[in-house]
């Protein structure tokens, strides 16, 4: 079969890209263009560098490469997200986003044009089908790798056609294939940060992008009385404790930001607890939503360990979680993505 | 079994050519600067093909400086003329807007040095009117450079008419003939031009070498400067094998010239006709009746270039759409924009362009596959 394989040029999705050649499928390698490289270095992913490793790999490969345009894409789809989302005082998985909405969505679109049935990336997480001829999105086998938190928003057709060769490997195991094959990807660092965000200021990317976000406000505690000032909501994300700014021995934690009256509220970690949440934006990975409580493991940061809860559709898109215990830091804009064991059951955005 | 129509872009090396190649570099390979017998050899071989580019404009060989290529010959025309002549006073450029790159930002970079530079217009023709020209003309024009044919669209300039304009006025011409030297007969004099780029890899010869046509007693001044090659107009070792071959190119081109351009001709509308017949919502590009014989432009309507340039070669047919040669950047054509149409167009538009090798049968090819690829392209666009 036909696959495309979005190719960044590191060395998860090359090796997607090599063990998809030896399993003799025609594969095409593609690369998107996020974002316009030509005033230098933007970000640490996906740079000129980047697409040029991506190349010199399908090179090795023997397989056909293009670079194609995404900017206007990703601006809409991505980068506006994650200012608007930080312009209300939340905190954006931009990735996720860009899985559902880039990847799996225009990517796997134009795929379909290129004649492909199927779209290929380097993601740890694993897509099997069931007895009763449903998608199931797995975690990846590598647990410290496992992506699977980032493409809770796949959908049975974009899961039909989905395919993650690595994700029923280790990360070490990866690289030594990645060797083997001499791709010179194979010891490249993997990138950490948003990808593009240089350097990861990521404050400073939103400053450049909406000037108005470096307003200044107040930082009050539990009791409305102002404790300090702020030079932006942006800059603050749920259960912070550095960067605050204040000295009052006592570690304090951001509670809670409201981007309508630009304060942050701090208060002491106990206060960070809390047993619910609401999400919106829900998918469920089976198609639709079940009725009832549903039990789950909850997972609502990537670092996080999946916290026991129960779950209920309020409709086709809402949900809402009730954790057996607090769950510290739940955080707006973040994901909330369920799990059955190793199985996504689905996931939506935190409100 | 892969169908080359990117011929514009490039062709190969005609036997003759890479036959001198191999054999120059093998057997002469002085540094054609050298007193003694092995500088001499290199000499006669720049000779001889000097002798063979000149025949192919009807220039002398003393008119022909060799260059590193196309970009290399505009670049040395454009800065080496402005560069002479602002002492005199002349401190205007005209170029056209659907200019190759070479030429629009060389301008670019005179302009950043205080020169002023006037743009003609071309309407949804292609084609520059020589009244443009006279509108923007003055007595302080240093130089106008219009292209020979149009890289993209295939539309061959009125450059006689130009040249007449810019000689009553005292300026100088210049003419980038990269899409017509050695692929149509070019005679220099009959043009009336001062100044005329040429590129190897155009007509069977190799990438790296090129020339500018220099009319006698026209002065520039070198913008490769070092040493005295080329009579002291451009600096550098030649590069012996390359140009030996550019000759041999060259002299394979006016022996073909005959029998190649009403064949080419007929594939090419034989293509355009078929691609138009059985894809619906597509249009020419650029006045037909005054094109080079090798080039179609079609716009398809609904379809990204980008998606439909992809898909063909997956198919293995090479085609290219506007001149974009960065890392994916899907710039708008500059040559559609120039002509005036909406954004959409100028994102659309695929460039077919035939060589000497190509086939009926290719051509037959192309327009089978043509139609259910745009078909799938088209439905997907439609499901967003």
């Amino acid at each position: 079969m036909r696959v495309v394989v979005a190719m960044s040029g590191g060395v998860d999705s090359s090796v997607a890209a090599a063990l998809l050649v030896e399993q003799g499928h025609d594969v095409v390698g593609v690369s998107m263009q996020l974002y316009d490289q030509r005033d230098g270095g933007f970000g640490t992913c996906c740079t000129i560098d980047d697409l040029h490793d991506a190349r010199r790999v399908a090179a090795r490969l023997g397989i056909p490469h293009y670079i194609v345009n995404f900017e206007s894409h990703f601006h809409a789809h991505v980068q506006r997200n994650f200012v608007d989302e930080y312009a209300r005082g939340r905190t954006p998985i931009p990735c996720a986003h860009c899985n559902g909405e880039v990847k799996f969505s225009e990517l796997l679109l134009r795929a379909g044009g290129y004649g492909a049935s199927h779209l290929a990336t380097g993601h740890y997480v694993r897509v099997e089908r069931g007895d009763d001829g449903r998608w199931h999105l797995r975690r990846g086998l590598d647990a410290a790798k496992d992506q699977s938190y980032f493409l809770f928003s796949l959908t049975q057709p974009q899961l039909a056609r989905a395919c993650f060769p690595v994700g029923g490997l280790g990360k070490d195991e990866v690289r030594a294939h990645a060797r083997r094959q001499g791709l010179l990807v194979a010891d490249k660092p993997d990138s950490q940060e948003i990808c593009f965000v240089p350097d990861g200021d990521y404050a400073a990317f939103l400053e450049r992008q909406a000037p108005a976000l470096a307003t200044a406000g107040a930082i009050v505690d539990g009791d409305g009385r102002q404790v300090g000032t702020h030079g932006g909501v942006h800059r603050f994300t749920i259960g912070q404790r550095k960067g605050l700014g204040l000295s009052t021995g006592v570690p304090l934690y951001v509670l809670d930001i409201d981007a309508a009256r630009q304060q942050v509220t701090v208060g002491p970690r106990a206060a960070l607890e809390q047993t619910t949440l609401a999400a919106s934006g829900v998918n469920w990975i089976a198609g639709g939503a079940p009725s009832g409580w549903t039990v789950a493991a909850v997972q609502i940061r990537h670092r996080h360990v999946a916290a026991a809860a129960r779950i209920r559709a309020l409709d086709d898109r809402r949900a809402e979680v009730v954790f057996d215990s607090p769950q510290s830091a739940i955080t707006p804009g973040q994901a909330a993505v369920f799990y059955d064991g190793d199985d996504v059951l689905g996931g939506g955005w935190i409100d | 079994m892969r169908i080359y129509l990117d011929h514009n872009a490039t062709t190969p090396l005609v036997p003759d050519a890479l036959e001198r190649l191999t054999a120059v570099a093998r057997d002469v390979w002085g540094n054609a600067s050298s007193v003694h017998h092995f500088g001499q050899q290199a000499k006669a071989v720049l000779d001889d093909a000097r002798g063979a580019v000149a025949a192919l404009l009807g220039g002398e060989p003393s008119e022909i400086v060799f260059t590193g290529g196309g970009t290399d010959a505009d670049n040395a025309a454009l800065r080496g003329a402005c560069e002479a002549l602002e002492p005199s006073g002349r401190k205007h450029l005209v170029v056209s807007s659907i200019e190759h790159e070479a030429v629009l930002r060389t301008a670019a970079a005179l302009a950043r040095r205080g020169w002023e530079v006037s743009l003609l217009p071309v309407g949804a023709s292609g084609v520059v009117d020589p009244d443009a020209l006279d509108d923007v003309l003055t007595d302080r024009t240093a130089l106008v450079s219009v292209m020979h044919a149009n890289n993209e669209i295939g539309t061959l300039q009125p450059v006689e008419a130009l040249a007449a304009r810019a000689r009553r006025r005292g300026a100088l011409f210049h003419t980038d003939a990269v899409q017509t030297a050695g692929k149509m007969p070019v005679d220099v004099r009959a043009l009336g031009v001062d100044l005329l780029s040429l590129s190897a890899h155009k007509f069977g010869g190799p990438k790296g070498v090129g020339a500018l046509w220099i009319r006698r007693g026209v002065r520039l001044l070198p913008s490769m400067t070092g040493g005295r090659q080329e009579r002291g107009r451009r600096a550098g070792t030649e590069n012996v094998p390359g140009i030996a071959a550019m000759g041999a190119a060259a002299e394979v081109a006016r022996r073909t010239f005959p029998e190649a351009a009403p064949r080419i001709a007929a594939l090419r509308d034989r293509l355009e006709g078929g691609v138009l017949g059985a894809v619906p919502s597509t249009a020419v590009n650029g006045q037909p009746d005054r094109r080079v014989a090798n080039t179609t432009n079609i716009s398809f309507d609904r379809v990204e270039s980008e998606s439909l340039l992809i898909a063909l070669d997956l198919e293995g047919i090479a085609v290219s759409s506007g001149s974009a040669c960065s890392s994916g950047t899907l710039e708008p054509s500059h040559v559609l924009k120039a002509m005036g149409f909406p954004h959409q167009r100028t994102l659309n538009s695929i460039r077919f362009s035939l060589g000497t090798s190509t086939t009926a049968a290719e051509i037959d090819r192309v327009i089978e596959v043509m139609p259910k690829l745009v078909t799938k392209l088209r439905s997907l666009a439609a499901r967003h």
